[in-house]
C-alpha cells in the first residue's frame, strides 16, 4: 500500500464533502464542457487524489532514477549530471548549404547533429532520376554520392560530435558513407557515435517511405545492428520511432504501444536471425517519441515507456545488463500541432511541448521552428527554436531536480493508465502473430486512420480547439518570412553528379556492386560491401537498385 | 469546356443517332480511353442515352476471357490482380480491370481504393483499370458491371479481370458475369470452416490460398481439399484446383506461384471452349442480362415516371396509412400500362427480326 | 435517372508519403456522397493523369508536402490538357507557401487549400465548382 490506511480514510471522508460541493456548483453553473479529454481523447477526471494511486508500490512502480524499472529516469544524476542534447533536425539544399547551417547551429550552442535528407535521398533515388523531379533539396539535403557526404561533414570532427541521420530504407548506405568519412578523417569506427533512424516497421505503419517488402527490410536492419554491435559500439543502430505514428494521427497510447511493439519485433529478429543475446545489442537500441500539445499526457507517456521497456527487456527477453533495460529516447515536438494560421503562435506551442519532453526525461530534443508549416526554417526561426531549449535548461529551473512531477496523484495515475492501455495493444498484436502479421492485416494502419479521422471530425465540429484555426481566428492572414529553395540547387546537384559518374572508376563501381549483389543473395551482412561501394563513388540509387532487384519492391496496400 | 458529342438530341433523326452511335462504337473499338470511361460512366448513371451504344456494342463482344476474383476483404485480391496483370502482359495479352468497392449505404459515397495496388500499370497503354462503386446493388456487384464488361470486350481487351467486394453470398452474382472464377482465401481471417460454405464453394473454378506462409494455411488447405473430396461431382467435369501462394517469401517464388494461377485459369478457359460448358454459361449470362434489361425497360421506366410526376410519394403515403396494399396498387398500375391484348401482341414478336 | 454522382481522384504526386491529409480528405468526400478514387502516394504525373482518364473523374485533388508542387502540379494540368481532358478541374493542397499560389493558379490549378482549411469548405468548393462530365 502506497498510503497509510488513515490517509486513505481521511481522503475518502473529505471527498464526500467535495463531491457535494461539486454537485452544487454543477447544478448551478455547469462546467465548461461535457467531457474533458486529452488530444488523444483520453478522459481526464476533475481531480486526482491519493485514492487514485492507492495500489501503487513505491519500489515496483516509481523507485529511484537509475533503478529498475527506471520510471524516474535511467541515470542516478539525470539532468544534473548531463543536460539533454540539443539536437536540431536540419538539412536543406546542397551538402554545402547544410554544412553551413550545421556550423551555425553548433556555434549557437547545439550539442548534437541531426540530418534531414531530401525526398529522393530518403526514397533511394538519385537527383537525376525522373522520380526526383522538383524534389531536390526541398525538404532536406540531397546526397547522391560519398562526395556529397564529405562536403556535408566538412570540418565536423566525427570523433567528437554525435550525428543522428533520419534515413530509413537507404540507412545502410548513409551509414556506410558516414563510416567512410570517419575513416578518411582518421577516426576509427569504434570512436564514432550517432544514430540512424533505420526503422522500417513504422514506415509500413505510418510514414510510408518504403522501398523493399517487410521481410528484407528487417533483414537489413538486423545487419546494421550486428555490424554496430561488432564494429561501431557507440552507435545507435535503430531509432525506434513513434513520432511519425503520432504525426499520422494516432493517439498517445497507440504511439507508445506500436513503437514498443516495433522495438520488440526488432529485438526478436536480431536474436533469431543473428543469434545475438540481447545484452550484445540492446544497449544501442534507441527510441524517438513525439511531444504533442497535451502537456501531461506526453510526459506520462514517456515515463510509462521507460517502465514498459525495462520490464519487456528483463522479463520477456532475459536481458541481464542494466543498460539493456534502459529506454533512451530522442524527442521532437509535434509538427502536426503547429498551425499555418498565426504562425508566431507556434513558438509558444513548441516551447510548451519541449517543456513536457524535458519533464518526461528525454535524452535529446528537437524543437520545431514556427514556420515549418510553410517551409524549411529560416535561420532566425531555427534560432528561436534552439533558444527555447536553452531557456528551459538555463532559466526555468525544471532541470534542477530529477523527475519533479513524480508522486503527483495525477501524473502517477495517468502514467499507470497509459501503461495498462499500452499493454492491451501489445498483447493484441502478440495474439495477431506479431507486428509483421499485424501490419500485413492492416491493423495498426487502420487504428491510426480511425484516430486521425476522429480528431479531424472533432476539429471540424469545434469540439477540439486549435487556436487561430477554429477559435480566435483573425481575418487578416498573418505572414512570416519564408525560406525558398532555389531551383538552381537541382541543376547544381545534377552537374556534379554527372561529373562524378563521368570521372569515377567504372570497373570499381561494377565490382563493388556485383559483390554487394552476391552478398545480398547469400544473406551476408551487407554493411562491409556498402562501405566499399560508396568509397568507389557508387551512387545511393545504384545500391538501392541492387536491393530492389534482389528483394523486390513494396506495394502500398491502400487500406481505408 | 465541353468536348465532343452528345449522345442523342430530341430533334435528331434516326440516321443522325445511328451515325453518332457508330462513331462512339468506332472509338471504343479503337481503344479511346476517354470514350470508354465516359461510356461506362453513363452506364453507371443509368443514362438512357447510352442504350443505343450498348445495343450496338453487344454483337461485338465475346472475344475476351472474363475472370472473376472474389473473396473476403483483406484476402489480397488486388495484390493478386496486380501480379496477374503483370503476368498476362508478359504473355502479350491486353488487360481490362473492373474493381468494385462498396457504396456507403448512409452517404451514397465510396472510396475506390483497389487501384492503389495496381497503379504501377497506370502507364501501360494496354491495361485499362476502372473502379466502380456498387451504388446500392444488393448482389455485391455494380449493376453496371455487365455492360462495362461488354465495353472492355469491344475495346479489344483479351483478358478482363472483375474484382468484387467479396462479402460472402454476394459472390454468387459473379457467376453470371465471368468465365473463370477465382476464390481467394487467406488463413487466419476468421473461421476457415465458415468461409467454406455452400454457394460460395460451388461457384469457384479455382481456389487461391493467399498469404500461405501465415499460420493456419495448412489447416485451410486440408479443409478445402476435404470439402472438394466430398462433392459428388463437378458439373463441368473440372475439379477446382487449389493453388497456395506465399507472399512474404522472396519475390521469385511469389511470381512462380502467380504464374501457376494464370496457367490454371488458361487451362480452365480452354476446357470451357472445348466443351458445352461455355455455351451453358453464356446462356445463363444471357438470361440474367435479359432479365436486367426487361427490369430496366418495364419496371424502371414506370417507377421512374411515377417518381418524377409525384405520384410515387402519394402511393407510398397510401401504403403507409394502410388505406391500400402494394399488391392491389401494383395490379392497377400494370393494368394501366399494359394494353388489353398484350399477350397476343407478344406472341406475334418476331424474335429473329426484333 | 439518378442525380449524378461526382467522381474525384485524390492523388499524391512525387516522393512524399505523408498521406494523413489525403486519406482524411478521401473519407470526407465519401461521407459527402462522392465516389473517391484514391491512387496512393508516390505517383508520377503520368500515373495520375492516366488514372484520371480511365476513371472519368470530374476533379483531381493533389496533395504534396515535399515542396515539389511547383514542378509536379503544373505537369498534371499540362498532361490532362494534352489528352484532351482539360475540363477536369485540378485542385491542390499540402505545404504550399502563399508566394507559390499565383504561379500555380496561372498554370491551371484552380484552387489551393492550405493546412487548416475546414473540410466542409473544401467539399463545398468542389460541389460548387465541379460538375459531372456529361457528354461523350
Amino acid at each position: 500500500m502506497y498510503f497509510a490506511k488513515e490517509v486513505l480514510d481521511k481522503c475518502s471522508n473529505l471527498r464526500v464533502q467535495w463531491e457535494d460541493e461539486v454537485r452544487r456548483l454543477i447544478n448551478k453553473k455547469g462546467e465548461r464542457k461535457e467531457a474533458f479529454t486529452t488530444v488523444s481523447n483520453h478522459e481526464i477526471k476533475r481531480l486526482y487524489t491519493p485514492e487514485d494511486i492507492a495500489d501503487l508500490d513505491f519500489e515496483r512502480d516509481i523507485g529511484y532514477p537509475g533503478q529498475f524499472p527506471f520510471t524516474r529516469g535511467n541515470q542516478a544524476t539525470g539532468y544534473r549530471g548531463r543536460l539533454w542534447t540539443y539536437r536540431m533536425f536540419s538539412g536543406m539544399g546542397t551538402a554545402r548549404d547544410t554544412n553551413e547551417r550545421w556550423h551555425m547551429l553548433l556555434r549557437e550552442g547545439q550539442t548534437g547533429l541531426s540530418t534531414a535528407f531530401d525526398f529522393p535521398t530518403l526514397m533511394g533515388y538519385d537527383t537525376d532520376s525522373p522520380k526526383a523531379l522538383g524534389e531536390c533539396g526541398k525538404c532536406g539535403v540531397a546526397i547522391d554520392t560519398l562526395e556529397d557526404f564529405q562536403i556535408l561533414v566538412d570540418r565536423i570532427p566525427l570523433g567528437e560530435v554525435t550525428t543522428s541521420m533520419t534515413i530509413n530504407p537507404p540507412a545502410t548506405i548513409m551509414w556506410a558513407m558516414y563510416c567512410a568519412c570517419a575513416q578518411q578523417q582518421g577516426v576509427p569506427l569504434d570512436q564514432i557515435g550517432g544514430t540512424i533512424q533505420n526503422d522500417m516497421l513504422k514506415e509500413f505503419i505510418a510514414q510510408k517511405t518504403f522501398m523493399l517488402p517487410p521481410e528484407p527490410s528487417i533483414k537489413l536492419i538486423s545487419d546494421t545492428v550486428e555490424f554496430g554491435a561488432k564494429h561501431v559500439p557507440r552507435w545507435n543502430t535503430i531509432s525506434i520511432s513513434g513520432y511519425h505514428i503520432r504525426e499520422a494521427g494516432s493517439t498517445a497510447v497507440q504511439e507508445l504501444s506500436f513503437t514498443l511493439r516495433d522495438g520488440m519485433a526488432y529485438v526478436e529478429d536480431v536474436m533469431e536471425r543473428k543469434g545475438l543475446h540481447p545484452d550484445e545489442f540492446a544497449p544501442r537500441l534507441s527510441f524517438f517519441f513525439n511531444s504533442h500539445i497535451d502537456f501531461f499526457e506526453e510526459l506520462c507517456k514517456m515515463r510509462a515507456a521507460r517502465r514498459i521497456w525495462a520490464k519487456v527487456m528483463r522479463e520477456r527477453y532475459g536481458a541481464k545488463n542494466e543498460r539493456s533495460w534502459w529506454m533512451r529516447f530522442h524527442t521532437q515536438t509535434a509538427g502536426c500541432s503547429l498551425t499555418a494560421q498565426q504562425p508566431y503562435n507556434n513558438v509558444v506551442r513548441t516551447a510548451l511541448e519541449a517543456l513536457s519532453a524535458v519533464m518526461g526525461g528525454t535524452q535529446s530534443l528537437h524543437t520545431n521552428s514556427l514556420d515549418e508549416v510553410w517551409c524549411l526554417p529560416t535561420d532566425h526561426a531555427v534560432q528561436i527554436a534552439l533558444r527555447t531549449q536553452q531557456i528551459i535548461a538555463e532559466e526555468t529551473g525544471v532541470a534542477n531536480t530529477l523527475d519533479p512531477l513524480a508522486g503527483s496523484y495525477f501524473v502517477e495515475k495517468l502514467t499507470n493508465e497509459m501503461e495498462e492501455q499500452a499493454w492491451e495493444y501489445i498483447e493484441k498484436i502478440d495474439s495477431m502473430g506479431g507486428m509483421l502479421a499485424a501490419i500485413d492485416q492492416g491493423y495498426p494502419q487502420m487504428e491510426i486512420a480511425d484516430a486521425a479521422y476522429t480528431f479531424q471530425q472533432q476539429l471540424e465540429s469545434g469540439e477540439r480547439v486549435m487556436v487561430g484555426v477554429n477559435k480566435y481566428v483573425t481575418e487578416e492572414a498573418e505572414e512570416c518570412p519564408i525560406l525558398d529553395i532555389d531551383e538552381e540547387v537541382e541543376q547544381d546537384q545534377l552537374r556534379r553528379l554527372n561529373e562524378i559518374k563521368r570521372t569515377r572508376d567504372s570497373k570499381a563501381v561494377k565490382r563493388t556492386l556485383d559483390d554487394l549483389r552476391t552478398a545480398c543473395k547469400k544473406g551476408d551482412n551487407v554493411m562491409p560491401y556498402c562501405i566499399e561501394a560508396v568509397k568507389a563513388m557508387v551512387t545511393e540509387q545504384e545500391i538501392c537498385d541492387v536491393y530492389r532487384e534482389v528483394y523486390g519492391e513494396y506495394q502500398d496496400p491502400g487500406l481505408f | 469546356m465541353n468536348k465532343g458529342m452528345v449522345l442523342a438530341r430530341e430533334s435528331e433523326n434516326a440516321e443522325q443517332v445511328h451515325n453518332r452511335t457508330q462513331q462512339i462504337v468506332d472509338r471504343v473499338q479503337a481503344g479511346d480511353v476517354r470514350t470508354v470511361s465516359r461510356l461506362i460512366r453513363h452506364i453507371e448513371d443509368k443514362n438512357p442515352k447510352a442504350t443505343e451504344v450498348i445495343k450496338a456494342l453487344f454483337p461485338l463482344t465475346g472475344q475476351a476471357h472474363v475472370i472473376g476474383l472474389t473473396g473476403a476483404p483483406g484476402a489480397g485480391k488486388s495484390t493478386l490482380s496486380d501480379a496477374l496483370i503483370t503476368n498476362y502482359r508478359k504473355q502479350g495479352k491486353s488487360v481490362g480491370v473492373l474493381a468494385v468497392d462498396p457504396t456507403s449505404p448512409f452517404t451514397g459515397g465510396a472510396i475506390l481504393g483497389d487501384r492503389v495496388r495496381m497503379q504501377k500499370h497506370a502507364e501501360d497503354k494496354d491495361v485499362f483499370i476502372r473502379s466502380l462503386a456498387t451504388r446500392g446493388a444488393l448482389g455485391g456487384l455494380s449493376d453496371a458491371v455487365d455492360e462495362a464488361i461488354h465495353v472492355l470486350d469491344a475495346m479489344g481487351k483479351d483478358i478482363i479481370l472483375v474484382e468484387t467486394v467479396g462479402t460472402g453470398q454476394s459472390e454468387v452474382d459473379i457467376m453470371n458475369n465471368a468465365h473463370s472464377i477465382l476464390l481467394v482465401l487467406t488463413p487466419g481471417m476468421g473461421d476457415e470452416v465458415q468461409t467454406i460454405k455452400a454457394g460460395v464453394m460451388e461457384i469457384a473454378d479455382l481456389f487461391v490460398i493467399n498469404k500461405a506462409d501465415q499460420p493456419g494455411a495448412g489447416k485451410l488447405l486440408n479443409e478445402l481439399t476435404r470439402a472438394l473430396d466430398m462433392a459428388d461431382s463437378f458439373s463441368s467435369g473440372w475439379r477446382p484446383p487449389i493453388v497456395t501462394v506465399e507472399n512474404l517469401a522472396q519475390a521469385e517464388s511469389f511470381l512462380t506461384k502467380v504464374d501457376q494461377v494464370r496457367v490454371t485459369i488458361d487451362e480452365h478457359y480452354e476446357l470451357l471452349q472445348n466443351s458445352d460448358v461455355l455455351r451453358q454459361r453464356e446462356r445463363r449470362k444471357a438470361e440474367v442480362q435479359l432479365n436486367h434489361a426487361l427490369d430496366s425497360a418495364l419496371v424502371d421506366s414506370v417507377v421512374g415516371y411515377l417518381r418524377t410526376n409525384g405520384q410515387w410519394q402519394q402511393i407510398l403515403q397510401v401504403l403507409a396509412d394502410k388505406t391500400n396494399d402494394p399488391y392491389t396498387l401494383a395490379e392497377k398500375i400494370v393494368s394501366l400500362v399494359y394494353t388489353l391484348d398484350w399477350e397476343q401482341r407478344l406472341e406475334s414478336l418476331n424474335i429473329a427480326d426484333a | 435517372m439518378a442525380d449524378k454522382t461526382l467522381r474525384i481522384l485524390v492523388a499524391k504526386p512525387g516522393l512524399d508519403g505523408h498521406d494523413r491529409g489525403a486519406r482524411i480528405l478521401a473519407r470526407a468526400f465519401r461521407d459527402a456522397g462522392f465516389e473517391v478514387v484514391y491512387t496512393g502516394c508516390h505517383q508520377t504525373p503520368e500515373q495520375i493523369v492516366n488514372a484520371a482518364m480511365q476513371e472519368d473523374v470530374d476533379c483531381v485533388g493533389l496533395s504534396c508536402l515535399s515542396g515539389a508542387h511547383k514542378a509536379l502540379f503544373p505537369k498534371v494540368v499540362d498532361l490532362l490538357k494534352k489528352q484532351g481532358a482539360d475540363d477536369i478541374v485540378v485542385v491542390g493542397g499540402g505545404i504550399i507557401p502563399k508566394q507559390d499560389m499565383p504561379f500555380l493558379r496561372e498554370r491551371g490549378v484552380q484552387e489551393i487549400f492550405t493546412p487548416g482549411t475546414p473540410l466542409d469548405d473544401i467539399i463545398s468548393w468542389v460541389k460548387k465548382n465541379v460538375s459531372p462530365r456529361d457528354d461523350l
